[in-house]
């Protein structure tokens, strides 16, 4: 009696099963009747706006030479610390930190790196505006970097009358007379603990997040603002800004908006 | 200055501006790992941060609750307790979103948000603070009697009451616990606060003064503002120097920062003539706002956006690049 022991490995490896996968550029690239398709068009928009090598470059121009951009750095990791410890206090809740002395002493983590976040992001702040660095269409990022800030200055706000402590019983009697008299009283309650609570852990560190998450991708589009030019290079006719074009080599962005030579790269 | 150079159809021509553009960069690159400075950078942060924790610690000073201030300062909580009652404290005066009294709103140049949204979450101090807890006692005739009596007289029989009662209060003897106010004409105004302390005294205040109406509650506006209505949070508040006039804002209890970020924010307090404006806080909002929004719209603000340039600290920042640049051409 025979037994039939299948087909020949090497029948298996011809199988289509173990064909490579196609990346998805390759499979557009295969089916144009598919580049109207949204999916495909959001992916190429974002990937041409923000390829991998200027989403994550390795080489910066020579003029990032200086401990001022340490802070925006700074300011994010911060800012991850703030989180960990805000996430950490959660899990246990907001009783946990007055009866637990890990509980405090996670609180007191929490505390001190929002001290250490303010601190960074406000000299990363001074120091981007002694750059100008909203030169050179990066007027988004700056505008996204200060509402980061003021939204920050809410998230911080709301921890403190989040604290169940004579501290926030004062704040919280304090504050209300100002928010009051805008009117905003109506709806944001500084004496609703729970409602402060809500903002703080929730609401506000997603507007955060959100805004800092686009602040560094405009950093990224946009690229490190480059110095003032000196007076010479200066004094000259342009064209309008164009579209960013990318230097390849590089993978930093180029301004093309107004070239020393008055004419487009 | 140099003529216009041929532009492409759609494109105008314009003048570079040193506060708006930038001289395109054809210098150098150099190796710059950001993945290897995020993580450095998060451990000096996390170093930094656990060795401020472990020295420093948090504070967190036990709050005040309305069974420690009527033991504490029990002449103030009757005070209080009968100012309420009259409606002459600061949360009966306050207006929006309280209570809709006239006149109380802040307003600039006639415009008034905060009486525009008017009255949100309503209290009404006589019923809310004093007459209502008390009527939670059912056990108690004299206090319902009481009760009773006050809140059917005339409105001109009340305030007499009161008037003659806080008169007396202000003469009032705590020095041995109790609290023991010198006889006067005011009626049930004696038994309706010298229950009402009691009250305090036994906890019971504080369940009764949270706002829910359900099993849990989170709402503490009625039990805050009763209690900021006494003197003896801003005396605990001074003594931890965080008044407005000592620039409290920027202060924690103890010795701790706080809230730094808002020196500016705390500054106009301090400045003439808002420090002694009746509007002083919408003032100070609708000044930062639009310091805010300057700040938001300096690349788009002429004159504001060249003091970079005009100050000249970014030759600091940038010293190395200015040094290569008068060495030779940019390599």
């Amino acid at each position: 009696m025979s037994i039939d022991t299948g087909p020949p490995a090497e029948a298996v490896i011809e199988s289509p099963v173990a064909d490579p996968i196609e990346t998805p550029d390759e499979a557009a690239a295969d089916r144009p009747e598919d580049a109207g398709q949204w999916s495909a068009r959001l992916r190429h928009s974002a990937v041409g706006a923000l390829p991998p090598e200027r989403l994550m470059p390795d080489r910066q121009p020579a003029y990032v030479a200086s401990w001022i951009y340490v802070f925006g750095v700074l300011t994010l990791s911060a800012l991850a610390v703030v989180i960990l410890t805000g996430i950490a206090l959660s899990v246990m809740g907001p009783q946990w930190w007055h009866v637990s002395s890990t509980g405090l002493f996670v609180n007191s983590l929490h505390l001190w790196s929002v001290e250490v976040f303010f601190f960074t992001m406000i000299i990363h702040l001074w120091g981007k505006f002694f750059m100008a660095a909203w030169r050179g269409k990066r007027r988004a990022t700056w505008i996204t970097g200060v509402v980061s800030f003021v939204v920050s200055v809410g998230a911080a706000f709301t921890g403190y009358l989040s604290q169940q402590n004579f501290d926030a019983q004062w704040i919280s009697t304090q504050a209300k007379d100002g928010i009051n008299s805008t009117g905003a009283g109506a709806i944001f309650n500084v004496t609703n603990f729970g409602q402060m609570l809500m903002w703080h852990i929730v609401l506000l560190p997603l507007v955060v997040v959100a805004l800092v998450g686009l602040h560094v991708l405009l950093v990224r589009l946009r690229g490190v603002v480059p110095p003032f030019a000196p007076p010479d290079q200066t004094d000259v006719v342009g064209p309008d800004p164009g579209p960013l074009s990318a230097d390849p080599s590089s993978g930093h962005s180029t301004t093309p908006s107004v070239a020393a030579n008055g004419e487009r790269p | 200055m140099t003529p216009a150079a041929p532009t492409s159809p759609g494109h105008r021509a314009r003048r570079f501006k040193p506060d708006r553009d930038v001289a395109e960069w054809h210098g150098a690159y150099r190796p710059y790992d950001l993945v290897k400075e995020f993580l450095i950078a998060l451990v000096v942060v996390v170093i930094v941060v656990t060795g401020l924790a472990v020295i420093f610690s948090s504070p967190d000073d036990t709050p005040v609750t309305v069974k420690s201030w009527s033991a504490a300062s029990p002449v103030d909580f009757a005070q209080t307790a009968a100012a309420e009652l009259d409606g002459s404290s600061g949360t009966a005066t306050y207006g929006p979103p309280y209570n809709a009294t006239t006149g109380a709103s802040q307003s600039i140049l006639g415009v008034s948000p905060q009486s525009f949204f008017g009255v949100h979450h309503p209290i009404d101090t006589a019923n809310d603070y004093v007459l209502a807890p008390l009527r939670t006692l059912p056990d108690r005739p004299a206090v319902q009697a009481a009760v009773d009596r006050y809140t059917t007289a005339p409105a001109s029989q009340q305030a007499a009451w009161t008037a003659a009662y806080e008169k007396a209060v202000a003469k009032a003897d705590a020095s041995h616990g109790a609290l023991v106010v010198p006889p006067g004409a005011y009626g049930p105004v004696g038994t309706l606060v010298s229950s009402l302390t009691a009250m305090a005294r036994s906890g019971a205040l504080d369940g009764a003064l949270l706002s829910s109406r359900q099993f849990y509650g989170t709402d503490y506006t009625k039990p805050l503002l009763f209690i900021a209505d006494g003197t003896y949070l801003a005396d605990k508040a001074q003594g931890q120097h965080l008044s407005g006039d000592q620039w409290g804002m920027m202060n924690e209890t103890g010795s701790f920062p706080g809230q730094a970020w808002l020196w500016l924010y705390t500054l106009w307090y301090q400045v003439a003539p808002i420090n002694t404006s009746a509007n002083a806080d919408f003032q100070v909002w609708a000044l930062m706002m639009g310091l805010t929004l300057i700040l938001a719209l300096l690349p788009f603000i002429p004159g504001l956006r060249s003091i970079p340039r005009w100050t000249r600290v970014y030759r600091l920042i940038w010293r190395q690049h200015y040094r290569d640049l008068a060495s030779g051409p940019a390599s």
